[in-house]
């Protein structure tokens, strides 16, 4: 089936040759990071997370999100989402392929990455999240390809695919919950320590993938053959929309908590993300940007109306998508760490290399979502053309 | 062809199989000691350290200095000289910051009273119940029996999971090539690191295996740091711990540390 991916149209080349070359430009500035070390980041003593492990963990929740479809299609049979099933399994093949180069771009020592396997240690959360994950990815490969295959053949998925399948369910929750873990369970850090920490993933996670979705499904309806149906997309926009607001639920019962309790160890973080504290505050306007997109996006995607227009929809889900990214992939970690356990603010500044490393995992990201969707893709045009009969050896 | 295929693959999978059974076997043994201590070797069940800081205040902010001096010239510790990638094994911390919401807050703000710019010796605590010794997914930090918290700088992968989960800051990376910033004299005695790796003080485990008092200890002449054994009754920590009031670092997080400060 890969061969699909090999042509397509002009545009398609183009749009590999630019993940390429975004690509390229990431991988030779991490050879300058492991030849230099971590220091070419903008990460310090204090702040000793940044950019990649926020990605990584934003990524967790978008992987994670596949179970939405799964879950509807294969345990509520709902048939709307037979078409795009496939879309969300192989979204969460390429987020967890990004997930697992974060975490490694992200190693002092990545030529040692091994010794999480040849020392297991069950103590550690994330060595269990390496666990998931790799099995997760490993389930997701599978069961996509497989089903893509079966399609392609006209027949219906083996009994082990369909028992993988449910084994795929509560692992897509597990993946999301062991990585709020290894936030959740740390005694000095007062912005993770709180039990609403995988709750708030999930929610934020079952927002976010659908809306990606939904941007995807609504660009191949326009610039390609593929529709997934109406239906579909606003199956996946009321998921979204409610996640959404869940996640907002969340995020104010934290604030409640640590604002009525007035532990100082919990409130300084919101004080230097939202207002600043020792004189500065460079993560403010990220913030607020990020609380007015959350606040846009719920509306835009709880409305009926706007839910359901075409111009609408795409707007609501880019803001949901952003608020989410914002919140997940930069302010959470690097909050945690701000001000750091003597109280001291050290702030935190992305360096050029750390950003282009970053982009370059999301071009690599995005080039195994293209080669897959293409696949995909091609598969079912060739199903619709009725080029290949049922029942066809190949 | 097809033949060849699958019996290669039997192979690979049961070399892979095979490649697996020695860690695992590894993570279910009990760990037994290897090696036999040295007989002029300090032992103790339950190391600990005691800094004085009554003794400390007297001499000023230059004792605590020679004290870091000493430890860091002992084990090469780099001096990175920007608080980015700042290396610190002993270290000094204002009252304020390594006692973080102990201080009045209206004496602060007057700079009055006893801890009005004070600073403290702040190093490892060597957690009883250590959150970075939890959280290392491969066993790069742990705990021996007699309570040093210990690094292998060999093993040590980088991630970083341990410095988010210290609770005092006692744990750096060493975010380039060290070895350029090593100001002192090199010593050949102890092994200075590769970029990447985590570092923090270890009690100097090294010294004690010869018989001898961490080299800050060693360096206190007036009795500002003390070291000794927690679990035994005579020791010198217990009697200065038993008649002299003392604090913790954030005790209420449930870590144990196990250096005691005399106020």
């Amino acid at each position: 089936m890969l061969e699909k991916a090999i042509s397509g149209p002009k545009s398609y080349v183009a749009w590999v040759l630019v993940l390429l070359v975004i690509l390229g430009i990431g991988f030779a500035n991490y050879l300058r990071q492991l030849v230099f070390g971590l220091g070419i980041t903008g990460m310090s003593r204090s702040v000793s997370w940044g950019l990649y492990i926020g990605q990584f963990t934003f990524l967790v929740g978008v992987a994670a999100s596949a179970v939405m479809l799964v879950m509807t299609y294969y345990l509520h049979n709902f048939k709307k989402f037979g078409k795009i099933t496939i879309l969300g399994e192989f979204l969460a093949v390429a987020s967890v392929i990004m997930c697992i180069t974060f975490v490694t771009v992200d190693l002092g020592r990545p030529d040692r990455a091994v010794n999480i396997f040849l020392y297991p240690t069950p103590n550690s959360v994330l060595f269990w999240d390496f666990v998931v994950l790799s099995g997760y990815l490993l389930l997701n490969i599978v069961i996509g390809w497989t089903v893509l295959g079966c399609e392609r053949r006209g027949v219906p998925p083996a009994t082990w695919t369909k028992v993988l399948i449910y084994v795929s369910i509560p692992w897509a929750i597990s993946i999301h919950t062991v990585t709020a873990f290894l936030y959740a369970g740390l005694p000095g850090r007062g912005f993770w320590l709180t039990a609403i920490m995988a709750p708030r993933f999930l929610g934020s996670a079952f927002a976010c993938g659908p809306a990606l979705l939904i941007l995807f499904c609504m660009f191949l309806r326009k610039y390609t053959k593929f529709d997934a149906g109406w239906e579909a997309i606003q199956a996946l926009a009321k998921i979204s929309a409610y996640a959404m607001v869940a996640s907002v639920f969340f995020f104010l019962c934290e604030l409640f908590t640590v604002y009525y309790s007035q532990i100082p160890g919990h409130m300084t973080h919101f004080e230097y993300l939202f207002a600043g504290l020792q004189g500065v505050g460079n993560l403010r306007p990220l913030m607020w940007v990020c609380v007015t997109l959350a606040i846009i996006a719920a509306i835009l995607m709880v409305l009926p109306q706007t839910r359901n227009s075409e111009t609408w929809l795409p707007v609501g889900c880019a803001t949901v998508f952003f608020s989410l990214w914002m919140e997940k992939g930069i302010a959470l970690v690097v909050g945690g760490f701000i001000p750091n356990p003597m109280e001291v603010v050290y702030q935190y500044t992305p360096t050029l290399p750390e950003l282009s490393i970053t982009l370059g995992v999301w071009a690599l990201g995005f080039l195994i979502l293209t080669i897959l969707y293409k696949v995909a893709l091609g598969v079912r045009a060739e199903l619709d053309a009725g080029s290949v009969s049922v029942n066809a050896p190949k | 062809m097809d033949d060849n295929r699958r019996r290669f693959l039997k192979i690979a999978g049961l070399s892979i199989l095979g490649m697996g059974i020695k860690p695992a076997a590894d993570a279910l043994a009990s760990a037994e000691p290897k090696m036999i201590p040295s007989p002029e070797a300090l032992v103790g069940k339950r190391w600990a350290m005691v800094v004085n800081m009554k003794k400390l205040r007297e001499g000023g902010t230059e004792v605590m200095d020679r004290l870091s001096l000493a430890c860091h010239s002992t084990h090469n510790v780099p001096d990175m000289g920007n608080p980015k990638s700042d290396v610190k094994w002993l270290w000094q911390e204002p009252y304020e910051h390594a006692f973080p919401g102990t201080e009045s807050e209206i004496l602060h703000k007057h700079h009055e009273g006893w801890a009005s710019g004070l600073k403290v010796l702040v190093l490892c605590n060597h957690c009883d119940n250590p959150p970075c010794v939890r959280v290392c997914p491969t066993k790069a930090t742990w705990k021996r029996p007699d309570g040093i918290v210990m690094m292998d700088y060999h093993r040590c992968i980088g991630c970083r999971y341990c410095m988010a989960a210290c609770p005092y800051g006692a744990r750096s990376l060493n975010w380039q090539d060290p070895r350029p910033f090593i100001k002192t004299e090199l010593n050949r005695e102890y092994p200075t690191r590769t970029r990447g790796v985590v570092e923090k003080c270890t009690f100097c485990f090294e010294r004690l295996a010869k018989g001898l008092k961490p080299a800050c200890v060693d360096a206190a002449k007036n009795k500002e740091l003390v070291f000794g054994d927690m679990e035994d009754p005579k020791s010198e920590v217990r009697e200065l711990l038993k008649t002299n009031f003392f604090i913790r670092r954030k005790p209420e997080l449930g870590t144990s540390p196990q250096v005691y400060y005399i106020l």
